[in-house]
């Protein structure tokens, strides 16, 4: 099994990704195991996708909208965010909605170009789960999440502006 | 200046470390060139045509004496004893090496600097009027707002990948020093009829390729709404800003293409869900800013000084620099000079390690140990006593810093072009010294009056073309070097009836060495329509339209055919 980087740690990944096939069309559905569909994949193929005894995950790319899927967060063991090219920075605002927003409190993962560089401010808007790419080294990413001693900024992990607490310091 | 508190310093140090693994990851082999090169643009490290280019940021221009006799030690350890101010109050070094760039970084954080952020698809630098704090107009001072915004942008976790570069203006002044309506986000401080402060907010402003003038979708933000507010446009653009094209991918395509009514309800809705949330500033906040930043200290004077009046009507040489390069000040007795980086044969805003020191000691005893960098490229003393303004030119002149051209046709904006810089198609710096040499010889600078001439050596239009009353474009013509001229921009509201646009082309371009003849044609017709001395060129363009002009350049039909003839045979 694949090792992902979840709560800071180096774990094993339960997933399996399922992806759309390489012209777009939806790819077979296994019979069990736990799974993380694409959007249009859920979208299509709701029933027998709910009927299935394993656990369900879901994939947003870059450019889904969180809207789509908040009616059924619930349904959902994690939902991963993907990022086609690293420097493609809309998941980073998807992250912040279905937090903020539409209250996701599971799994949030990050997947695709992901790799060391990212991890400390996908870790502040809101991922709690890291599927690197392949060929990075996990153990030197934990390293990421102390890039930095703090944020200016209110983010998930710290829903107060360093504003607010330096004035409590 | 702010001054860092233990976090703020402890942040940039992290900067600094975190970089230096980065590029030791690069050079060993461990991180990619196409990985790398985010990381390094975010950090101001361009590869150029011949070595590295590190941007470093002046937060809104200012500058204390210290830092500059710092960015004057760097430019003479690590790179070749100078540096180019730019048009974003920035400073460049074009000589780098780029192994040597953590040290350089570290350097500058022993100053409180750093070069975060000037460079890649996320907030950039904010700039404002250099004259923020000591103007005669000033409605707040935008050096405050601009810290405010400063550290809510530097490593703002959700807008690191924007689909492009962001850039935001404050102006906090009756006249717009800051050319608000021309970038992504312009702030303009207003009061209210309660005297309280707030925000226009402008957005889709914007030049480089498709110059667009920006729109207002706010006329009066509650100052505590400031950062909510600017959250809101962000994410907007993060999420729907085109991210399929370089060339369309700026927050002014979005808000043309949604119409910017529609953007205006797409942000309102966005910040429903922000307004009053914990990143609301508050009076606490705003005050602990304000308490951070040292401002020189003023005496108490009686009103103008009598020596310097007496100075003045004595030494014409002196009272023509005063004339264009020191401004009023708020405060009675005081001024602002700006010392000119436009001497002719020097590129436009370049300055030395020499002349970097030299300022900063002219800061220091002449100006409280400040100076700010200007959008036009210039370095400005703020706070000076009238008194000693005829020691300080005397000073100024020696170090070749006393052009008295500001506001002038020899005051050129220009990008650093094709002598440095790699996406540029053509050169700049020979044809601002062309122009510049010109109209030196014929001492005809001084009737001209004011006119901006600005100069970029390609469409990122760096050197602000689009809005220099007379703006050239360096474009690429089968591999030559040719020139495009427009007339008519304008880079804000600096007086009433004058506000921002975007210059018109007059027609098909030049050879460099056409330049100097054409602008003299422009400036001859200029001057045989101009009703008084008092109408500007840019009023003279706006009054007759741009017809007269392109009649004078290129002649009747006839003569067009010809001129066209005579470059098909040249190129």
């Amino acid at each position: 099994m694949a090792l992902i980087i979840k709560d800071r740690n180096i774990v094993t990944d339960p997933w399996l990704r399922l992806e759309l096939n390489a012209d777009r069309s939806l790819p077979e559905i296994p019979p069990a195991g736990d799974v993380i569909v694409p959007l249009a994949l859920w979208q299509q193929r709701r029933e027998p996708l709910a009927a299935r005894p394993s656990r369900l995950g879901i994939c947003l790319d870059s450019h889904e909208e969180p809207a789509v899927i908040a009616e059924d967060l619930k349904l959902f063991g994690v939902v991963a965010v993907n990022f086609p090219k690293f420097t493609d920075g809309r998941g980073y605002s998807t992250a912040r909605l279905l937090r903020e927003r539409y209250g996701w409190k599971g799994e949030l993962r990050a997947v695709g170009d992901v790799f060391r560089d990212q991890l400390f401010h996908l870790a502040s808007c809101g991922f709690n789960s890291f599927a690197l790419r392949d060929g990075e080294d996990l153990q030197d990413a934990l390293g990421a999440f102390r890039d930095f001693s703090d944020t200016y900024q209110a983010t998930v992990e710290q829903p107060q502006p360093l504003f607010r607490r330096r004035r409590l310091a | 200046m702010y001054r860092y508190d233990e976090i703020d310093q402890r942040l940039v140090d992290e900067r600094v470390a975190q970089f230096r693994d980065q590029t030791q990851r690069f050079l060993t082999g461990k991180l990619s060139e196409d990985d790398f090169r985010p990381l390094r643009l975010r950090n101001g490290l361009y590869i150029q045509r011949f070595a590295p280019m590190l941007r470093v940021a002046i937060p809104y221009g200012l500058l204390s004496s210290r830092q500059l006799r710092t960015l004057a030690h760097i430019a003479r350890k690590w790179d070749r004893g100078y540096g180019h101010f730019s048009t974003r109050q920035n400073i460049q070094y074009n000589w780098p090496r780029l192994e040597d760039v953590p040290d350089i970084l570290a350097e500058l954080a022993t100053v409180e600097m750093h070069a975060i952020q000037t460079s890649g698809n996320c907030v950039r630098n904010i700039t404002t009027d250099h004259f923020a704090g000591v103007a005669r107009d000033e409605i707040v001072d935008s050096f405050v707002w601009c810290e405010l915004l400063r550290q809510w942008s530097t490593f703002h976790p959700e807008f690191n990948y924007l689909p492009r570069k962001f850039k935001i203006a404050v102006n906090g002044a009756e006249a717009d020093r800051a050319a608000i309506f021309l970038h992504d986000i312009g702030l303009q401080a207003v009061r209210d009829s309660a005297g309280e402060v707030g925000f226009r907010v402008i957005v889709g402003g914007g030049m480089g390729r498709t110059p667009i003038v920006g729109h207002v979708i706010r006329e009066f933000l509650p100052w505590q709404h400031l950062l909510t507010y600017v959250e809101a446009i962000l994410h907007v653009y993060n999420r729907y800003g085109r991210r399929d094209n370089l060339y369309k991918a700026r927050i002014k395509i979005l808000v043309k293409e949604r119409t910017p009514e529609k953007f205006r309800e797409e942000v309102e809705a966005e910040w429903a869900h922000r307004k009053d949330g914990s990143a609301t500033l508050t009076v606490e906040e705003v005050q602990r800013v304000e308490g951070r930043f040292t401002r020189p200290q003023h005496e108490q004077l009686a009103g103008d000084d009598a020596g310097h009046l007496a100075r003045l009507a004595a030494e014409p040489a002196f009272a023509a620099w005063a004339r264009r390069n020191v401004q009023p000040h708020k405060i009675p007795g005081y001024a602002a000079v700006t010392l000119s980086l436009k001497k002719t044969g020097v590129p436009p805003g370049d300055a030395t390690s020499d002349q970097m020191d030299a300022v900063a000691e002219l800061a220091d005893r002449y100006s409280g140990g400040e100076l700010r960098v200007s959008h036009e490229q210039n370095l400005i003393l703020a706070d000076v006593r009238q008194s000693q303004l005829h020691a300080l030119w005397q000073e100024a002149k020696a170090l070749g810093l006393a052009t008295p051209n500001i506001g002038l046709i020899t005051n050129i904006i220009a990008c650093p072009g094709g002598d440095f810089c790699s996406l540029a198609n053509a050169k700049s710096i020979p044809v601002a010294q062309a122009i510049q040499e010109r109209f030196d010889r014929l001492d005809y600078v001084y009737d001209i009056g004011e006119l901006d001439l600005n100069i970029s050596g390609c469409m990122n239009s760096c050197g602000h073309h689009h809005v220099g009353h007379i703006g050239i474009l360096g474009v690429d013509k089968n591999g030559e070097e040719w020139y495009q001229i427009s007339i008519g921009g304008n880079q804000g509201l600096t007086r009433p009836g004058a506000p921002a646009a975007v210059g018109k082309v007059i027609g098909p371009s030049f050879a460099r060495d056409q330049i100097p003849d054409v602008i003299e044609k422009l400036i001859g017709l200029y001057l045989e329509q101009r009703e008084s001395e008092a109408e500007r060129f840019i009023d003279v363009v706006w009054r007759t339209g741009i017809d007269p002009f392109k009649k004078r350049v290129y002649g009747t039909h006839h003569q067009r055919q010809e001129h066209r003839n005579r470059s098909l045979a040249a190129a």
